[in-house]
């Protein structure tokens, strides 16, 4: 089993690691310091795990490390900061959407991907969008909440962008979180990450 | 638990991928990798080498050709449920990939992996059934074609043999769109296998009554025809009396096991039940699908 330096492009910031290969997509995040990517079951039953590939949310337990090269990646952190929330992140917060937190970050991932495709969700429609995410805590009704307030916000503030463009419909492409310079991280960086 | 070490192989075609799985038969290939990650990591399989399919463009295409329906092994589900062909050509597939799993997972897993996975509750293969199926299966130098009910053997057995790959399924595409209907029971309303689901088909036919197709999961070793159910109704309307004949024969041709998920009685029970809504569905003008709906 050789292992090989492997280019994973996350949250716009580009890695370069020595990874085995039957190390996980999200082993490989957590090692390079992401560990806003919960980890879980470790059988894609959770979702604590999500992160966007390419703009589908998926279980990082269940991709290998090197299938996800030359993808882009995007993680919870990827999509807004403490001091610049993604508005998803913001409706979780002030519906009281988080309890212990630990499904948050894989419940904002998949909420971003639903909202991509379809910008005004039944309540239907929201959980079953939600039903590869597990919450042991709220019993859902706030995340629901959440879900359907982000939606709210998104439409709000897009149609009023997209009046000042000219345009009629949304943006679907998930990029719109602001671009990042990309940077080169030596090898030594894998590893280094934190356990919390 | 971290998965246990294995040599990766990631080709970027097919004729490449054909060649490794020559010099390296007993390489697994991993498509959408939903199962076959969990099997390694429950060390249920340690294969040496593992292949890696999700770089072959040619294995991710939906096509049209001569009036069939071609899905390439590495399509996933959700690009299933995206394909406006795969709606308009096989809508009882398009159906059953909208109860397939969970969306995250959805994401993943693939038409190609979860026929080579062979699960008895495989979610894609009883519309596949219906709908005449046959398994491409490539090998250096050969290629060959099975109908899906001969391909699957047994619960995650099916005749691919070592060297050989599942490269697509195909459909052929009839001339008049079929009426169908399809039903499955599960646990909870989402992410959740099949404890029993049934399909339905109504193909047109030139004089007299359709042809009318059954097909089961999660009642027998692997996803059935209900071939007995289907002769009962050769060249006859579908009246209530020749749907309740119908049912009671898919149910007697079952063969279900006992479960966390249901009873073998249980199951052989609701067989019954849902062959007797799928086939009202078809002759409910407003009711199944097809038509367009």
């Amino acid at each position: 089993m050789e292992t090989r330096t492997v280019t994973l492009d996350v949250n716009g910031r580009t890695h370069d690691a020595a990874i085995a290969p039957n190390t996980t997509l999200l082993e490989a995040l957590r090692a390079l310091g992401y560990t806003d990517v919960k980890n879980g079951c470790e059988k894609g039953d959770c979702g604590a795990c999500a992160v966007l590939l390419n703009g589908r949310a998926v279980n990082s337990c269940l991709v290998l490390a090197w299938q996800a090269e030359g993808q882009e990646i995007v993680t919870n952190r990827g999509l807004g900061t403490i001091e610049h929330p993604h508005p998803i992140q913001e409706a979780f917060a002030d519906t009281g959407a988080v309890q212990c937190g630990f499904c948050t970050s894989g419940m904002i991932i998949a909420t971003k991907a639903m909202l991509n495709r379809n910008p005004d969700p039944t309540e239907d429609e929201i959980r079953e969008g939600l039903s590869g995410n597990l919450c042991r805590c709220t019993g859902y009704g706030q995340i629901v909440e959440a879900v359907r307030l982000a939606a709210e916000r998104l439409r709000r503030s897009s149609s009023s962008l997209s009046s000042l463009r000219g345009e009629g419909t949304p943006r679907k492409d998930g990029h719109e979180h602001a671009p990042v310079e990309r940077v080169r991280v030596s090898d030594d960086e894998f590893g280094a990450g934190d356990n919390s | 638990m971290t998965l246990p070490a294995f040599d990766l192989l990631q080709p970027e075609t097919l004729g490449e991928a054909l060649k490794l799985l020559e010099a390296t038969p007993a390489a697994v290939p991993i498509a959408g990798g939903t199962c076959l990650l969990l099997d390694l990591r429950e060390r249920k399989r340690t294969p040496g080498t593992l292949l890696d399919l999700s770089r072959i463009e040619e294995l991710h295409r939906i096509e049209v050709i001569d009036d069939v329906l071609v899905m390439g092994a590495m399509v996933t589900i959700a690009e299933l449920l995206d394909n406006p062909r795969v709606e308009a050509h096989a809508g009882v597939l398009h159906e059953a990939c909208r109860t397939f799993a969970a969306p995250l997972v959805r994401n993943r897993a693939t038409i190609g992996g979860n026929l080579v996975h062979a699960s008895p509750a495989a979610d894609t293969a009883p519309p596949l059934l219906l709908l005449d199926a046959e398994i491409e299966t490539q090998a250096e130098g050969r290629k060959r074609l099975t109908p899906l009910d001969r391909f699957l053997v047994g619960p995650c057995e099916t005749t691919l043999r070592p060297g050989h790959l599942l490269t697509a399924v195909r459909i052929p595409i009839p001339e008049r769109p079929p009426r169908w209907a399809y039903e499955k029971i599960r646990l909870r309303k989402a992410d959740a296998i099949s404890v029993v689901s049934a399909a339905a088909l109504a193909a047109p036919s030139e004089d007299g009554p359709p042809e009318v197709r059954i097909a089961l999961g999660a009642v027998a070793p692997t996803p059935i025809r209900a071939w007995d159910a289907e002769e009962t109704l050769k060249g006859r309307e579908l009246t209530a009396g020749a749907i309740a004949v119908a049912a009671k024969v898919a149910a007697e041709e079952t063969c279900p096991i006992a479960d966390v998920r249901g009873s073998a009685a249980y199951r052989r029970r609701e067989v019954e039940i849902l062959v007797r809504h799928c086939l009202s569905d078809l002759m409910t003008p407003s009711g199944g699908g097809g038509d367009g709906n």
